[in-house]
């Protein structure tokens, strides 16, 4: 039972932090090097909190939890996130 | 076709429904009006939130069915779910003049217009057929002659959805063909693929990989993989496919 | 969450007066068993799975499958609590005491960090997994533990919060200084006990 979804399924609460449009966003993985499209990684609508992780090392490149109105942001597995104004 | 850019953070509205219609036995299709709706493209999504009186909430995300024409009216189209949270109430419990709350449009990943060209081919299975009928309608109301192949995949004749819209297109020949396939119950003469997609199916109605089509692929998880996966072995260039998985039970 | 519109007809899952005294505050009654994944479904091989306790000891210590089955085993039935509100009753396990696991080994450390295959790591304090409090198991309600609920074997600490309760768990690191795991690091409690709410930071 495998419970991985498409970056898609995470814009939704990065949109609600970053006033873009976050799926285009170019992230470039630590474990491996890749840079991809966060529409291209692979999104964990865990119950806690969304991990987003690398669909070829697992790395996890983002993990965002939203507690009581803070959203809690980690990207250290990003190396460089590019976001475009033009979206 | 003018570029839309967020104008700030995504942030949670009300809409009012205003009309409801089922489409199969286990399907219906919602319209709301969003009064706040800033326009979407073709395959994307939103998010919708219930909360209960306890303060309870759930939250699931439904493509868009209509296309960026239709704006601000935005319809949803929704499987219910047995076992869903979501769905149930969506298919059995809302009604014209309730209101749902709702943020979006998300997703441009995920979204066909008409600067990203073709030959396309779409693979839907069961209601993973949504965001790829959002490309289709706009592709209709555009006039666009992109060749465009759709294979989808239902569980019977009485499950297709849009079946009948469908048919008009393929027929209209506007470069469009739609290609079935039911995997548990076929009509008395029915001569279409009558069994789940594979590499073979893929190789006889996806365009050719030297034509270097783009490919959006949605439904339940297991048949997006064996999708991407064969037509990954069939020379597709994997940058070329874009994906939509539902999850495992189809619920995302 | 924060505050959303209420929508008309929709029936929270909670059933307020469950089974009195039982469910902790903010918790509801859940008959299956949800699955909450991070990443990817470990599956980890038998033949590679060895339970490890590293770290601030005299003596690293290392089982194989063979032999963590060849020590003292229980059978224990608790309650569990998932910080996203569910809570199930009377779930059955097998499996070993942290006890036996950690009475082979010396150690002046205050803390644990478990670690699992796929990366996971949640921390507590050592004297919150001693003296009958949490176990490494195998089996649930009578079958082996499935990769989707944390097989081939999980932590087990049903006093604290489940997400404590670490899915494909490969061993513990015993430290002088606490470092909070996974979800700790990301806005979750600490120590995380469901009687006190300790869900989030500062609670």
């Amino acid at each position: 039972m495998e419970y991985k979804l498409d970056g898609n399924a995470a814009a939704g609460i990065l949109q609600a932090i970053f006033p873009f449009e976050m799926t285009m966003a170019q992230i470039t993985c630590t474990g491996c090097g890749t840079t991809m499209a966060m529409g291209a990684t692979a999104a964990y609508m865990h119950g806690m909190g969304t991990v987003l992780r690398c669909p070829i090392s697992d790395t996890v490149l983002i993990r965002v939890a939203h507690i009581r109105g803070r959203y809690f942001l980690d990207m250290r597995g990003v190396r460089v996130l590019q976001i475009s104004e033009e979206g | 076709m003018e570029r839309r850019t967020l104008l700030g953070r995504l942030t949670w509205q009300l809409g009012e429904v205003v009309a409801t219609r089922p489409e199969t036995p286990r399907t219906k299709s919602i319209t709301l009006a969003l009064p706040n709706w800033m326009g979407h493209r073709a395959g994307q999504h939103v998010d919708v939130r219930l909360t209960a009186e306890d303060g309870y909430q759930a939250e699931r995300s439904y493509s868009i069915a209509s296309p960026p024409e239709e704006q601000p009216r935005v319809t949803l189209t929704v499987e219910r779910l047995d076992d869903g949270e979501v769905s149930p109430y969506l298919t059995d419990e809302l009604r014209v003049g309730d209101r749902l709350e709702l943020r979006g449009p998300i997703g441009g990943y995920f979204v066909w217009e008409m600067p990203v060209g073709g030959p396309l081919l779409l693979v839907a299975g069961g209601s993973g057929i949504v965001p790829l009928m959002a490309m289709l309608r706009h592709r209709a109301a555009i006039g666009s002659t992109v060749p465009t192949r759709l294979l989808y995949s239902s569980r019977s004749l009485e499950d297709i959805i849009y079946h009948e819209e469908l048919r008009r297109l393929d027929e209209a020949n506007l470069m469009l063909e739609v290609v079935h396939t039911l995997t548990r119950a076929q009509p008395d003469g029915w001569t279409g693929y009558a069994r789940r997609i594979d590499a073979d199916m893929l190789r006889e109605v996806a365009w050719p990989a030297d034509q270097h089509p783009l490919v959006f692929i949605c439904g339940p998880t297991p048949f997006v993989e064996t999708a991407a996966a064969s037509l990954v072995t069939l020379g597709c260039e994997p940058a070329h496919i874009k994906t939509e998985r539902f999850g495992p039970t189809g619920e995302r | 969450m924060s505050e959303g519109f209420i929508a008309r007809g929709f029936r929270s899952r909670r059933k307020p007066g469950d089974e009195s005294g039982r469910l902790p505050p903010g918790q509801y009654l859940e008959r299956g068993f949800p699955v909450l994944s991070a990443g990817p479904t470990q599956h980890t091989p038998l033949a590679n799975w060895s339970f490890s306790i590293v770290g601030e000891v005299n003596q690293p210590k290392v089982w194989s499958w063979e032999e963590f089955h060849a020590l003292p085993r229980e059978t224990v039935t608790k309650d569990i609590h998932c910080v996203t509100k569910w809570s199930k009753f009377d779930t059955h396990w097998q499996g070993v005491s942290l006890d036996t696991l950690l009475a082979q080994v010396t150690t002046a450390a205050k803390y644990v960090i478990a670690f699992s295959d796929g990366g996971y790591t949640t921390n507590l304090p050592l004297d919150e997994v001693t003296g009958g409090q949490a176990w490494v198991v195998d089996t649930y309600e009578g079958q082996p533990l499935e990769p989707q609920h944390g097989g081939p074997a999980r932590l087990l600490v049903p006093h604290l919060y489940f997400w404590k309760s670490a899915k494909w768990v490969r061993g513990l690191r015993l430290v002088a200084e606490d470092e909070p795991g996974f979800w700790e690091s990301l806005g979750y409690n600490n120590h995380g006990d469901p009687w006190k709410e300790e869900r989030y930071w500062g609670d």
